[in-house]
């Protein structure tokens, strides 16, 4: 993280977490004007909802039901309100209130990100620091090559490649598929999440693995690592009181962007398995031109990200003793 | 330290501080290695199925050949018949073309845009540099898939919606690993030399600081490319493309995913192509980023 100490701040922890809170809320606005603009200002939802041969007097109602024929800074400012007030406007292909549409939904999707986040990331995190305690013997070079591998296969790739060899054709052990009945729990079922967690699992491990190879690579080559040795610190000490430490600083950043990222890959994964969470309520409303949804979902993987960021930033200069000493 | 300044991808970032390679020489150390052997090769076969496919293929993409979902062999030709009859050779050697020229053309995009973005914040040295960066992480806060997700609900899914929407989240990955490896480059004395002959702006940034990032932007190409592939064939599986029975990979696998007990090869295929294709680019690209870094250091410098 040698960039990150290039600035130095002055005003201690406090003001650091506070300019970030700011800097986050800057950006969050910035993001909401551009699912805005994408969705509603740049073209006409009325007419993307309806199709090309919709009646003009049709297209008006809903232009009116849409509250289309104000301004464009009114419309903004109605949907920020709303947004802010918890109410995300009603879904236009089912009819009822977004919030009620995704709140299931959001939660099967909750369950599967942290089942695939409690896996992957102390997977990846002793993956990658045994890589780089073996470095260059069998281990590093098997672990860092399949980690390459799965870093560059789509992940909707590397899930139906699960499904053949797991589901359908090789062997037949977990489900192909992972619905979850309405009115249930994806508890109820533990099956069902085996593969797709394994498949978000996979989309994700190889970044945080590779990430903490490295930094683990250059804390073991550091004068303090081998000051602890000159000690002569018992060699457990050495790893887990002094290297593993410093080196988890780097990997917060990329275990939030991982994160975020899961929030994006769980839109093709959840597809895949055919799943009901808010991935594949996504690709619903896509097809559907269902804007509103479309809207409510951009934003709330959006203000993950964001937020997901915002919490890594601080976790990092937290948990790095190096960077907190140079605030 | 911005939210999206650490590289969020397996490649570790290269920061040239040597005097630039030329790509030719880096490309000939780099297929010294291995893995970009291997890269290379996986990648030319597919781009070679891709381009070539279409003058093999026994039957056109849309033909009925024989009933649906029928195992090789006989009139099902080499690898069967699909759940509408049709043959899956045949669906196979055309379904690459339309996937990789539009990821090849929408990071190429992508990269021009990103390369002059991020070269233009890192010599202005002043506001504008951060106004332009903060206005890449603002794009940066959707998922790849997202950007593209939101203009084809809304324009529908025609391929130049999804080019620009890819090439749209391209540039800002790009502009932040161009800027980050410009900017030791501009601080240099010799910059400053030329700035003080007199040399026009757009001549230093073309002619003295782009050959000097050179070797991290090949780097990233590689990795765009990949992940470009990833997006775009995700998209036609999704259901999002603009011939809702074309032959594409993507769409081959949306719709023979379910008899994939009965007849594998409908789906099967296009798997291991899209598989096998980003498999190459991303060794290929990491081949390159080994032998640009020098030693294998773990994590260059930043």
């Amino acid at each position: 993280m040698a960039r990150s100490v290039r600035r130095r701040r002055r005003g201690g922890i406090a003001a650091f977490i506070l300019r970030r809170l700011l800097l986050g809320g800057v950006v969050l606005v910035l993001v909401s004007v551009v699912v805005f603009v994408a969705t509603q200002a740049l073209g006409d939802p009325a007419r993307a909802i309806l199709g090309r041969d919709a009646t003009p007097e049709r297209l008006a109602a809903l232009r009116a039901q849409l509250g289309l024929n104000s301004s464009v800074f009114t419309q903004y400012v109605d949907w920020v309100g709303g947004l802010l007030r918890g109410s995300l406007g009603n879904s236009l292909a089912a009819q009822q209130p977004v919030s009620e549409l995704l709140g299931s939904r959001l939660v099967n999707s909750l369950v599967l990100v942290s089942c695939a986040a409690v896996v992957s990331i102390p997977l990846s995190i002793a993956v990658g620091s045994w890589a780089a305690l073996r470095r260059d013997r069998l281990f590093d070079s098997m672990s860092m090559t399949l980690m390459l591998v799965l870093a560059a296969v789509p992940e909707f790739v590397v899930a139906l490649l699960l499904v053949i060899a797991l589901a359908t054709t090789v062997l037949h052990v977990f489900p192909a598929i992972s619905p979850v009945p309405p009115g249930q729990r994806p508890w109820d079922h533990p099956t069902v999440l085996v593969l797709p967690t394994a498949a978000l699992v996979m989309g994700v491990a190889p970044y945080v693995a590779r990430i903490m190879r490295a930094s683990m690579i250059e804390v073991l080559e550091s004068d303090f690592v081998e000051m602890a040795r000159l000690k002569g610190l018992p060699e457990r000490l050495v790893l887990l009181r002094h290297a593993l430490p410093n080196a988890l600083g780097p990997v917060f950043q990329v275990i939030a962007i991982s994160l975020a990222y899961l929030a994006g890959g769980v839109v093709v994964v959840e597809y895949v398995f055919n799943y009901p969470g808010i991935g594949s309520a996504l690709q619903d409303a896509v097809v559907n031109h269902d804007v509103p949804v479309v809207q409510a979902l951009a934003m709330l993987i959006a203000a993950v990200y964001v937020v997901l960021n915002l919490l890594a930033d601080v976790a990092t200069i937290l948990v790095t003793p190096r960077l907190r000493t140079r605030l | 330290m911005s939210p999206t300044d650490t590289v969020p991808a397996g490649v570790e970032e290269v920061v040239t501080t040597t005097p630039p390679v030329r790509p030719s020489t880096l490309l000939v150390r780099a297929l010294r290695l291995w893995r970009t052997r291997i890269g290379a090769s996986f990648g030319l076969l597919l781009v070679l199925v891709a381009i070539l496919g279409p003058y093999l293929a026994p039957h056109s993409p849309t033909d009925f050949v024989a009933i649906p979902n029928t195992p090789p062999g006989g009139a099902a030709g080499l690898l069967g018949t699909d759940y509408l009859g049709q043959d899956v050779l045949s669906r196979f050697l055309y379904g690459g073309r339309g996937i990789l020229v539009m990821a090849v053309v929408s990071t190429g995009i992508g990269l021009l845009v990103g390369v002059g973005i991020g070269l233009v914040a890192a010599y202005a040295r002043n506001a504008w540099d951060d106004v332009l960066m903060r206005g890449m992480d603002v794009v940066m806060a959707f998922p790849e898939i997202m950007l593209a997700l939101l203009a084809v609900s809304l324009v529908g899914p025609d391929p130049w919606v999804v080019i620009a929407a890819i090439a749209a989240t391209t540039a800002p990955r790009v502009a932040r690993v161009a800027r980050g490896s410009a900017q030791p480059v501009v601080e240099r004395d010799f910059i400053e030399a030329t700035e003080a002959m007199g040399v026009s702006r757009l001549r230093i940034l073309t002619g003295e600081l782009l050959p000097n990032i050179l070797a991290p932007m090949m780097v990233e190409a590689s990795l765009r490319l990949t992940y470009s592939i990833g997006v775009i064939s995700a998209l036609a599986f999704l259901g999002l493309s603009s011939d809702p029975n074309g032959p594409n990979w993507g769409t081959m696998i949306q719709q023979n995913q379910i008899a994939l007990a009965v007849q594998p090869w409908g789906a099967l295929m296009p798997i291991l192509a899209i598989a096998l294709l980003t498999i190459g680019t991303g060794m290929f690209g990491d081949g390159i980023a080994r032998t640009a870094a020098g030693v294998d250091r773990g994590r260059a410098e930043g």
